[in-house]
């Protein structure tokens, strides 16, 4: 072979090995999701091979963080543009915002077969703006009075399906027995937006009190959060555990599980955890109640929390149809049956569809399903006549996060006894005004 | 003449010794008992120290769920890296400022210690965008950068005070006899400076293994060290104790045998450098 033809055939066989590079190259499409450390995501991750094999050409790349660094990680991201991720998990408060700053790519030419109409409502408007929906929900929750049957039975009480914050205080007296190291009630006490604030925010709605007025004026010196916050100081010194200002989700949900709480008012995804014999010594003796009320007519019958874990895709990807494939995949119907089949009912992500409620080896294996359905239902959380924000247990504006940390850091104050609750509101009043005042939302 | 020490007061002191070590340790063995729990025994009350179920189930989900060698790897990348791009810039500064101080050595010296008292998150936006537009995001030579810079005033300092202690008299001494520059600094000075620039050395290289702010906001997965790998494991809802209990050994492995090995020099260093 001459040097004049071997030159050409090597150039050919370079050609062409870089025609099949770039090929396989531009054929797989690898996107980033940014997560966080919860049960079911980390069940997704697990089962992310079985979407990889319906999709060839499309690899995930999971980053999984906690909560808070999660939030300022993405955030950061997406308002520089930084395009570091390609699906972000997000929960209801993002969602609203950053569609507004048209910051997510709105989800409207989803696959039929997705069929969104089988969202459950609620859920579907507080992911949507003008109609359109920006992120598809992949777990949700509202709020359940978590109960001991045995506590109750031995006190003679029996929890009424709509309970009342008398009801509660009551049953609180009654269950207490602290030398034996169970405390009539538990709940959160550690200062955050996301922690002692939305169960505070959540109970002031439940005596009629919101966060703003129509005008913005902050509401925290009105008689709801007045009662409200007295209350909860009241219940948690006398029959609640001892350091309460530093328990949060995951310290309420230890002491439940070593059966040292007879109530427990928190997040609907808790029954799931306290039920499971893995993690709980109380799983069967668990009972499910409503959200206490405070007033005869309280919004929301008492469920006055609401928050979905979502997945979104940032505007201006370059890979968005690839992960809008991802999102509608493990939103899906398909991937709730798969994790029926893998790991049965009692795993698959709740409150997102409604078909889910009307399928009945779901509702047997799962003993929480009708009271989280019927609390995700009630739990609306559309911006009303008095109420400007879009949010229960949160307001979904920007200036929110910072507003709610300062005020759960005066709440705990209260609850530690360093300050009385009437005080602590009224500095609380005074923080919400500098800074909505400061964001230009008060003249 | 040295103070004589009553044998009472010795065992006691020894006593006392033993157990404030046993204090500081106490988190790190409570750790290592958590990994071998279930989750159910991690939270049970009373606590259960040595007699209960051993499992290494949580080891094994903590390899299936986060490649841990990629985080490690970045981990030593990140560390050896920051620290030896630190001494090549350390070094000739704390030796310039040891040994030719000028009037102002001490404000200069002051000065680069004021820089780390900026909170890192007052400049985390200005950063992210410079990483932006240099496409520096998630790549580990970025990471080496940031560790390098806000490490560096640090080894300065310790590499300074090390430099002072080694007399000028001996230079001195060393030039009466005809060395030479060159023959100065190889054959005098730097066998002097070597505990000082190996107890830098460490102590640098543990910091940036720590190191949670920048390591934790600048990547996403291909330059993640182990602070994100720990990051992944803490979880706001559910009670995950045994399962982050065992990745944060995994986490601190590395760097708990190295300081095991060398912690002579390690205490060598924090006594004897910038705290003195």
């Amino acid at each position: 072979m001459s040097i004049h033809s071997l030159l050409k055939t090597s150039a050919a066989l370079g050609a062409l090995v870089a025609l099949t590079a770039s090929a396989t190259a531009q054929e797989t499409t690898t996107i980033t999701v940014g997560t966080v450390n919860n049960s079911d995501m980390i069940r997704m991750q697990g089962l992310t091979s079985v979407f990889e094999e319906q999709h060839p050409n499309i690899k995930v790349n999971w980053v999984t963080l906690e909560e808070n660094i999660l939030r300022q990680r993405v955030t950061t991201d997406i308002a520089t543009k930084g395009g570091q991720f390609d699906v972000m998990t997000i929960g209801t408060y993002e969602v609203p915002i950053w569609a507004k700053q048209e910051w997510l790519q709105p989800l409207d030419n989803l696959p039929e077969t997705y069929n969104t109409d089988d969202l459950i409502p609620a859920i579907r408007n507080a992911l949507s703006v003008d109609d359109k929906l920006y992120a598809l929900p992949f777990y949700a929750e509202s709020v359940l009075t978590l109960y001991r049957k045995d506590l109750f039975e031995k006190a003679g009480l029996e929890m009424p399906e709509q309970p009342t914050w008398d009801f509660i205080a009551e049953a609180a007296e009654k269950t207490a027995d602290k030398e034996n190291g169970v405390y009539g009630i538990c709940l959160r006490g550690k200062p955050g937006w996301g922690e002692n604030m939305a169960f505070l925010g959540n109970m002031a709605r439940e005596f009629g009190a919101n966060y703003f007025d129509a005008s913005w004026q902050p509401q925290f010196e009105s008689e709801g959060w007045k009662k409200a916050v007295n209350l909860y100081v009241e219940l948690m010194t006398k029959y609640g555990p001892p350091g309460a200002a530093s328990n949060g989700f995951n310290e309420n949900l230890s002491l439940f599980g070593q059966g040292k709480c007879a109530m427990w008012i928190d997040a609907s995804v808790a029954a799931s955890f306290v039920t499971n014999p893995e993690q709980s010594q109380v799983a069967d003796q668990v009972g499910f109640g409503g959200a206490p009320c405070g007033t005869e007519d309280c919004p929301n019958d008492g469920y006055n929390w609401q928050w979905a874990w979502s997945l979104g895709l940032p505007a201006g990807s370059q890979k968005a149809e690839a992960a809008q494939e991802f999102v509608a995949w493990a939103t899906s119907q398909d991937y709730i049956n798969l994790v029926a089949e893998r790991e049965g009912w009692a795993s698959v992500p709740p409150g997102t569809r409604t078909s889910l409620y009307e399928n009945k080896e779901y509702t047997d294996a799962a003993p929480f399903a009708a009271a989280t359905l019927n609390a995700i239902q009630n739990a609306k959380a559309e911006p009303t006549d008095d109420k400007p924000y879009f949010g229960l247990q949160f307001a979904a504006i920007p200036e929110f996060q910072g507003i709610g940390t300062a005020v759960g850091q005066q709440m705990a104050a209260a609850l530690s006894g360093s300050v009385t609750a009437d005080q602590a509101l009224s500095q609380a009043q005074a923080i919400a005004t500098r800074e909505m005042t400061r964001g230009g939302y008060l003249k | 003449m040295a103070r004589q020490v009553s044998r009472q007061r010795k065992i006691g002191m020894t006593i006392l010794a033993w157990f404030v070590g046993f204090l500081i340790f106490f988190p790190i063995l409570w750790t290592f008992l958590t990994s071998f729990k279930t989750e159910l025994t991690a939270i049970s009350i009373p606590p259960q120290f040595l007699f209960f179920d051993w499992t290494t189930e949580n080891y094994v989900n903590i390899q299936a769920q986060a490649n841990y060698f990629h985080f490690m790897m970045n981990s030593i990348y990140l560390a050896l890296g920051s620290t030896v791009l630190g001494l090549i810039f350390a070094i000739p500064a704390a030796w310039a400022m040891a040994f030719s101080p000028t009037k102002r050595t001490k404000d200069v010296l002051l000065w680069m210690l004021s820089t780390k008292m900026l909170p890192a998150v007052g400049v985390y936006i200005p950063i992210y965008l410079l990483f932006i537009n240099l496409g520096l995001l998630d790549s580990r030579l970025g990471l080496i950068i940031v560790l390098f810079l806000i490490n560096l005033p640090i080894m300065v300092w310790m590499l300074y005070t090390y430099f002072k202690e080694i007399p000028v008299d001996i230079l001195e001494a060393a030039r009466m006899d005809g060395a030479t520059l060159r023959q100065e600094i190889t054959q005098i000075l730097a066998p002097m400076a070597v505990p000082g620039i190996a107890s830098t050395v460490l102590l640098n290289v543990i910091l940036a293994w720590n190191e949670a702010f920048w390591t934790l906001n600048l990547t996403t997965s291909n330059a993640a060290p182990l602070t994100a790998f720990i990051a992944s494991f803490s979880s706001p809802q559910g009670n995950f104790y045994a399962t982050l209990s065992a990745a944060s050994m995994l986490a601190i492995a590395p760097i708990l045998i190295v300081g095991w090995f060398s912690q002579k020099q390690l205490v060598r260093g924090l006594t004897f450098g910038a705290v003195k």
